[in-house]
């Protein structure tokens, strides 16, 4: 009992320091905006992005006078895509008094922040979280995201299947995650409804060395092109095991797996893969300028999600501005009541959250870059 | 001088063979796409210099722990030295003490922001869960690295209950701990024979397959979509955000008081006494009349009862839960912090969650070097203080002499 | 029958996958008792190793592919033996009379640092691996029962083991490592350095994970820092498996746990799969508890 009683002490007196340290002076006069996702770990390549696109929009904005009149501070918080680290990250954030948020970046992790965001009265735009029950459960009325969510990007994909290419059988893959998983069931629903069968549904375990097994079982199958709901990894390793064995049919992805990475690491293997992605915009006047505004500052193409989320820092800053308020309420009845120009195109949000205007399109590996179809 | 001249030598020595060592992965970087070699230096250079000093501080820390210090015995109780340990067991000392820790816990939640209440029960979910492991490991002396999945049975006890019959925090809390237990009986059945490596494998194994079913199973867990919207825990009316976080603080701090007193409570048992006797030589042990296999299944089933209850405030504290969160890295943080703290020591396994949790969260601003100075500290750590940071003090049971 | 015989060698295939890791994993069982964590971390560098190596000669030199692979594979051993001596060096050898929980402790620690020293030396993304092994022409007509690679990968691990098994039944340095594996002090009493024991084991487990890493990214096409972490434990498994301690019993437990794999995936469903080769390993622990080739210990009181 001693013992305990020592290291409580000690404990108490060590985080309290933490805690003085910990409470800086409020900043008066700023407007505050929280930037949370993954970044460290594994998922860091996914979230990064959206701070650099936040942070080139609100310099853009405060070069011109800031929003409101007032100047604008970002609030960076890592979550490492954890539910339970989201929790926490999404207090913290709260804790520091920010109007809005920019993100979270994983579906997983959003739910589990937006519980608190509700309480608080706070929207978050997510520029990358499809998950769809976050805006159609209705569960979560501040959510809103400039991504489309994974039933419109499945009914794009199944069209694209039973329509272009035409096919009568599918074989369905998914890693067993939120999102692959998520994909994959909404992709099955749509292929019945237009007439294809499904001969074969199952998930892969992601990380594995070697998927001979369930490649020789689609084989085996009369499936006429495999649908993989998953993350670049798992598919260049499906694509360059399905070359070497010469399982010859189309393999058709998601936007896990239509990013630059995968045709880097499947190299020839990529070619011919179809995958749906967010609709070109590079054609789009802002977001030429949002990329070369990228290269000039970090010397480097921008990552996933960079577009969207440099489209959801500026229409939250535009709703701010129109509400001409940073009640949460308020800037949310801005969002849902006006169009804005970004380089997604001129956008606005449905009562769900779902942003209008964004939409999905299949692109195709050809000469080791995406072609949209 | 000579001495000096050897020393030198031999950190001479560590850092070229440290920079041969590391010289693909820190100097050359290559990038296939565009063809380019990169040749970072710098970096070797830096590599020699860091490891001169430090194989050279490296050595002598080793000397040290192997010959002592000299001076200072390591039980500074005998010297007549001031110690805190000694002093705060006066009674003078004691209950003022008590007194002032208890307002500073009670009033903890007002006196900082809310978010560091959060971070706080975090650190205490996990200062249960170490304790709870703490049964399995330190005092039954079975190495058990499928934890996580007694914490997952918590979680989604109350998360399912939820789910499919509105059930409420308050009820799943004992169902929880209930489940935990049924659950530590279920896999401690099948591995009664096994000993020492392989049980801990199995475990492992009970802990993977807990964890893909709730992954695969989708129609009835709703598989890697998770559960949403748990509701937190009300106090008769519905709590706002921090007055629901507030709570479950204090039911954190009730949980760890409640799993101290029943530890305490156990080691003075029959059945801690069998454990103790169990995990020194278990055949003896059973040749002195100790029915292993009960022993066995009482320590696993105590042991998880902490984590169904814990795995229901997480889903309460959440309020989202999907299989993602109870993977066999879980397991092994809770394993870190029982052996980093001290196997066996309720102190010592305290502070080895508070480090574990807080260490990697008041240390954001390292950002990808965390991860890193976690895994340095854990082998420094192993090596110096291979019993834990507060290794345990076994009860002397005196005979023939009055105890006070 | 011909779905079979597919199934059969994918299980082959993934079982010697397995094998090349957890030989390494059981050597440094046998010898100090201590389930390195880190061994998977071993493999990983092992890899990194290969691509660094070959990929700055393919830039920098006009050698032809298959020098480029002698090259980068006799890289990867030397520099993963040499980072699994220092490793034990560093880590292991000051923690040989601690409990052996720390040990384990010591070990997980390890491998946190090695896979955070790669993500940050290098990169977290994943990187392409180009296969550098040419195609067998002999093979194409019967590529969808096996490839190149993956024959490459079953002949090295058969050669492999046997190599591991002459050396440790009929070399000196063999007889040395079974007697340090039984009984330590009575080894230093005949006059073995046990030290000197454990570190050429860790040098030729290390090798034979670097050995794997370089053929199991072949295979796959692409690493990155954290391929180890996972592919450790598989092999882990398989080593149990087998019976910790015994070369053979990697090997077959390698191919029990490939084969169970591949025969869950190919006749009931994938996403079991890892189901599957956890519950062979409960059963086959239940009925068998050291193994499949483990020797079964005499207990004492």
């Amino acid at each position: 009992m001693k013992k305990i009683f020592t290291v409580l002490v000690l404990l108490l007196a060590v985080s309290t320091m933490f805690f003085v340290v910990g409470c800086k002076k409020e900043e008066k006069g700023t407007v505050k905006i929280a930037v949370v996702g993954p970044h460290t770990g594994d998922l860091a390549s996914y979230g990064i992005p959206t701070i650099k696109a936040a942070e080139l929009v609100v310099a853009d904005w405060n070069a011109n006078g800031g929003v409101l009149g007032r100047q604008i501070e970002l609030v960076i918080e890592d979550d490492v895509c954890k539910p339970e680290v989201a929790a926490n990250s999404a207090a913290k954030v709260v804790g520091e008094g920010v109007v809005a948020v920019i993100g979270h970046i994983c579906s997983g992790a959003t739910k589990s922040a937006m519980g608190i965001y509700n309480e608080a009265n706070i929207p978050a735009i997510s520029p990358s979280a499809t998950n769809p029950p976050l805006t159609q459960s209705g569960d979560y009325p501040n959510f809103f995201r400039t991504i489309a969510s994974d039933d419109a990007q499945a009914a794009t994909d199944a069209e694209f299947i039973a329509k272009t290419l035409g096919l009568k059988k599918v074989a369905v893959l998914h890693d067993k995650a939120d999102y692959g998983k998520g994909f994959a069931d909404f992709t099955v629903e749509a292929l019945k409804g237009l007439g294809v069968e499904t001969v074969l549904y199952e998930g892969i375990t992601a990380g594995a060395v070697d998927y001979s097994a369930i490649l020789t079982k689609i084989a085996n199958s009369d499936a006429e092109a495999i649908v993989f709901g998953g993350y670049h990894p798992e598919a260049s390793k499906l694509v360059q095991q399905m070359t070497q064995m010469g399982l010859d049919i189309p393999f058709v992805s998601d936007d896990g797996v239509k990013d630059d990475t995968f045709i880097k690491v499947a190299g020839e293997y990529a070619e011919g893969v179809y995958a749906s992605g967010p609709m070109d915009t590079s054609a789009n006047p802002m977001s030429q300028k949002a990329t070369a505004d990228h290269k000039a500052k970090y010397g480097e193409d921008p990552g996933a999600f960079f577009i969207n989320a440099y489209a959801a820092t500026i229409a939250l800053l535009n709703a701010i501005e129109k509400a001409d308020s940073t009640d949460g309420l308020e800037i949310m009845k801005a969002l849902r009541s006006n169009y804005v120009d970004t380089p997604l195109g001129s956008i606005s949000f449905d009562d769900k959250g779902d942003a209008i205007g964004v939409g999905f399109a299949v692109y195709q590996v050809q000469n080791g870059a995406y072609v949209e179809l | 001088m000579n001495k000096i001249i050897q020393e030198i030598k031999k950190s001479v020595l560590s850092a070229l063979w440290l920079m041969i060592l590391t010289f693909p992965i820190m100097v050359i970087k290559v990038n296939s796409y565009e063809g380019v070699v990169l040749w970072r230096w710098k970096n070797l250079m830096w590599i020699g210099i860091g490891t001169f000093f430090l194989s050279w501080l490296w050595r002598f820390l080793l000397d040290r722990k192997e010959n002592g210090p000299g001076e200072s015995k390591p039980d500074a109780d005998r010297d007549g030295k001031f110690s805190l340990r000694k002093a705060l067991g006066e009674r003078k000392v004691k209950i003022p003490t008590l007194a002032v820790l208890a307002i500073l816990v009670l009033a903890f939640p007002f006196m900082v922001k809310f978010y560091q209440v959060g971070i706080m029960t975090s650190a205490l979910m996990f200062v249960i869960l170490g304790l709870g492991l703490n049964i399995v490991i330190g005092y039954g002396g079975l190495l058990h690295l499928g934890y996580a999945a007694f914490y997952a049975m918590g979680a989604y006890t109350y998360g399912l209950m939820y789910l499919y019959w509105g059930l409420p925090f308050w009820a799943a809390l004992p169902l929880g701990a209930v489940s935990g237990a049924v659950f530590g009986i279920v896999i401690g059945v099948p591995v009664l024979r096994l000993r020492g490596d392989y049980l801990a494998i199995v475990t492992l194994a009970f802990g993977e397959i807990s964890r893909l079913l709730l992954e695969n199973m989708s129609g009835f867990t709703k598989g890697p979509e998770g559960i949403a919207q748990i509701p937190r825990p009300g106090f008769f009316v519905k709590l706002s955000l921090q007055g629901a976080t507030t709570y479950l603080f204090y039911i954190c701090i009730v949980l760890v008081l409640f799993a101290i007193f029943v530890i305490r409570r156990l080691e003075d048992s029959r059945i801690g006494r069998a454990l103790e006797a169990m995990k020194e030589d278990d055949i003896a042990a059973q040749s002195m009349g100790i029915d292993l296999a009960k022993t066995k299944l009482i320590t696993f089933a105590l042991g998880a009862v902490w984590a169904g209850m814990v795995g229901v405030v997480l889903a309460a504290k959440t309020t989202y839960i999907n299989p993602g969160s109870f993977t066999l890295m879980e397991s092994v943080m809770i394993l870190v912090a029982v052996v980093l703290g001290g196997t066996g020591s309720i102190p010592g396994v305290i502070l080895g969650a508070f480090l574990v949790t807080l260490i990697p969260e008041y240390f954001r601003a390292l950002a990808d070097y965390r991860m890193l100075m976690f895994g340095v500290a854990l082998v420094v750590m192993s090596i110096f203080r291979p019993q834990g940071i507060i290794p345990r003090v076994r009860k002397r049971y005196l005979v023939g002499e009055d105890k006070s | 029958m011909k779905y079979f015989l597919q199934l059969v060698l994918a299980g082959l295939t993934k079982g010697s996958i397995y094998a090349l890791i957890a030989l390494g994993y059981t050597m440094v069982y046998g010898i100090i008792k201590l389930i390195n964590f880190a061994h998977g971390e071993i493999y990983m560098i092992g890899a990194f190793t290969a691509l660094i190596v070959g990929g700055a000669l393919q830039i920098t030199t006009g050698l032809s592919p298959l020098t480029i692979l002698a090259i980068s594979l006799a890289a990867a051993i030397f520099f993963s033996s040499g980072y699994g001596v220092t490793m034990e060096k560093i880590a292991y050898k000051p923690l040989r009379n601690a409990p052996r929980l720390t040990a384990l402790i010591s070990a997980i620690g390890m491998s946190l640092i090695l896979q955070n020293y790669v993500l940050l030396a290098q990169t977290s993304d994943f990187l392409p691996f180009r296969s550098m092994i040419p195609n067998f022409p002999f093979l194409t007509p019967g590529k969808s029962l096996v490839t190149t690679t993956q024959l490459v990968i079953l002949i090295t691990t058969v050669v492999v083991m046997v190599i591991l098994t002459l050396l440790i039944k009929f070399t000196r340095t063999g007889k040395a490592m079974r007697a340090t594996s039984q009984d330590k002090v009575m080894a230093q009493l005949v006059g073995i350095d046990i030290n000197k024991v454990i570190t050429f084991t860790f040098a030729v487990g290390s090798a034979t994970a670097a050995i794997g890493g370089v053929l199991i990214a072949n295979h796959t096409g692409q690493i990155n820092f954290y391929i180890g972490f996972l592919a450790g434990i598989k092999a882990f498994v398989a080593a149990v498996l087998g019976g910790i301690g015994s070369i053979p019993g990697a090997v077959l437990g390698s191919l029990v746990l490939g084969m169970t794999e591949s025969f869950g995936a190919g006749y009931i469903s994938s996403a079991y799969e890892d189901v599957f080769a956890f519950i062979i390993l409960i059963l086959i622990l239940i009925f068998k508890p050291s193994g499949l080739l483990g020797r079964n210990e005499i207990e004492k009181v």
